[in-house]
């Protein structure tokens, strides 16, 4: 798979080895062309105007959101709500199921290996209801732990809160498995973070049995400002608004109002129309590619970086063996501090992320203060892994160490 | 795009010197009966710093840190207690303000001034690595703290 000819920036720098994906991806020339093409060809405001060029700004930001419900294995597209991101996704849910329904002795979990943005919203949503907020713990290389999960899950569980995949170490989570032991064990929704999964394997929301799923558009070829949440229809009919403002109205009496139906009722403002048509364009190139392919392409790329970074002496990788992670090579390297090898690698032109991954819980029950982190994706190739390596030998050699 | 940190660059960055400051610090632990007890972390990296102050009037008598980090935070700590100690708090202000200057790239390390500022002078290459002045300047934030908790006691 040869596709760095797609992507301008990587183009444009040949010597550019990306592999920060995890954290944003890298926008095709077909991506940049429709938000471009929005602009120039249908912008209006969607909804409002009587003229048709507003109706054309509807009917493609219709059309975008029919194309990645799609995608995503979503029949209903009026239950996919677009929003900024995952994690606005995560917060609508917090802020609107849960303060409606979360009450005083209720319990909410979530995993050590969850993102601070599948955490946060809901140890705050527990501390303003006084309800129990509970975390997961893990197995030693990283899985949640099930028994314990299991240990954790009563009538009282109102919210279970996980990641489908773990964007510090890649970790893929048994999505199956947890929904069935929430199903049998309480009467939770369960609220899957797909900021990971989304982009890099088929997802098919309706065969999930899970009840809220939220995805970043940045993260799977998108510009950065749209995603999205899916939910179930009964439970986003029963909600109350998010956000309250233009578009989201039925009628705005003096006293009261009353909403307007799904997808709009949690969409208040203009929505951002242009990204949504522009992730779109995201969805129909992945498919052409087809998910699948995309995923072994990622596999391939991880067992070659997983058998390469284990020849180096004193590195260590963390998380579950290859075949039971996405893209994501999480590691230290000695005492080389990921910061000290993160700088090193950039001046190789290596893109890493070093730091905690936005996982603090997870980082203090792996007892380190942060690991680095090597994420791959479509257009990465084995010329990138070569180039990591070089780099992660220079940095050992800037640092002193001497092969026995 | 802000172009990569050229090799003679990252060089520059990883002198001997930080080095061997990053493997043996210097004043690293406790103080058993300090004045002025601070805990600072950078939330970006992880990188956290506890630094300890022991007073004698209005001087640094004896100061020692502790935590976890990258070399640079590392280094730049270690330097540091070994330069203010025995110094007056206006004395450690004053120095303070030239190795921030120092670390945003406003002064070189030639300077007149910025010679009393020793073997932190190391650290200038750090001035072309923007993401990285943090770390330089978490081990002076905390001491910064630990001489305000001195002045307000």
């Amino acid at each position: 798979m040869n596709l760095r000819r797609d992507f301008p920036l990587l183009a444009n720098n040949p010597g550019l080895h990306y592999l920060d994906s995890a954290a944003t991806s890298q926008k095709p020339t077909v991506v940049l062309d429709a938000l471009r093409d929005f602009y120039e060809t249908a912008n209006a405001n969607p909804h409002r105007g009587a003229y048709s060029l507003s109706v054309r700004a509807t009917e493609c930001y219709h059309q975008a959101r029919v194309r990645i419900a799609q995608f995503l294995g979503v029949r209903d597209s009026d239950c996919l709500i677009f929003t900024r991101g995952t994690t606005e996704g995560l917060n609508l849910v917090a802020a609107s199921w849960g303060m409606a329904n979360v009450a005083s002795g209720d319990e909410i979990v979530v995993t050590a290996l969850d993102h601070h943005a599948n955490f946060v919203p809901w140890q705050v949503l527990a501390l303003r209801k006084g309800a129990k907020f509970r975390v997961c713990e893990l197995t030693p290389d990283g899985k949640i732990d099930l028994d314990f999960l299991g240990g954790m899950l009563n009538r009282k569980t109102r919210i279970v809160a996980f990641s489908h995949v773990s964007n510090a170490l890649g970790t893929i989570n048994p999505l199956v498995e947890i929904a069935r032991m929430v199903r049998e064990k309480t009467d939770a929704i369960l609220v899957c973070d797909g900021a990971q999964s989304a982009p890099h394997f088929p997802v098919s929301f309706d065969s999930l049995n899970i009840d809220f799923y939220a995805f970043s558009g940045h993260k799977m070829l998108g510009p950065m400002g749209i995603g999205g949440l899916i939910g179930n229809r009964a439970m986003l009919e029963e909600m109350p608004p998010y956000q309250t403002g233009g578009d989201m109205i039925e009628f705005v009496h003096d006293e009261r109002t009353t909403w307007n139906v799904l997808p709009h009722k949690f969409e208040a403002g203009t929505p951002n129309a242009a990204n949504a048509v522009a992730l779109a364009a995201a969805v129909e190139y992945l498919d052409k590619i087809g998910m699948d392919r995309v995923l072994e392409h990622e596999r391939s790329l991880m067992s070659l970086a997983q058998e390469r970074l284990t020849a180096i002496e004193g590195l260590h990788i963390y998380g579950p063996a290859p075949a039971e992670r996405s893209g994501v090579v999480s590691f230290t390297m000695n005492d080389v501090h990921p910061h000290d090898l993160a700088t090193i690698l950039d001046g190789e032109g290596v893109c890493i992320r070093a730091g905690h991954h936005c996982a603090q819980p997870l980082m203090r029950r792996l007892d380190v203060p942060a690991t680095a982190r090597a994420s791959f994706y479509v257009y990465n190739d084995e010329s990138d892994i070569d180039a990591l390596v070089a780099g992660i030998i220079k940095a050992r050699e800037i640092f002193g160490y001497v092969p026995a | 795009m802000s172009q990569p940190n050229s090799s003679a660059e990252i060089s520059a960055l990883y002198q001997e010197l930080i080095l061997d400051h990053y493997r043996r610090p210097r004043n690293k632990g406790t103080l058993e009966k300090p004045d002025a007890s601070v805990e600072m972390k950078n939330p970006l990296c992880g990188d956290e710093i506890g630094l300890q102050v022991e007073f004698d009037g209005n001087a640094v008598h004896d100061v020692r840190f502790s935590g976890r980090g990258c070399s640079i935070s590392q280094a730049s700590a270690s330097m540091m207690t070994q330069l203010v100690k025995g110094k007056s708090t206006q004395e450690i202000d004053a120095l303070r303000n030239q190795f921030r200057d120092l670390m945003l790239g406003v002064t070189s390390p030639s300077g007149e001034e910025e010679s009393k500022l020793g073997s932190l002078r190391a650290l200038s290459g750090v001035a072309r690595f923007p993401a990285r002045v943090k770390c330089a300047l978490l081990a002076w934030n905390a001491l910064d703290n630990a001489l305000a908790e001195r002045r307000s006691a």
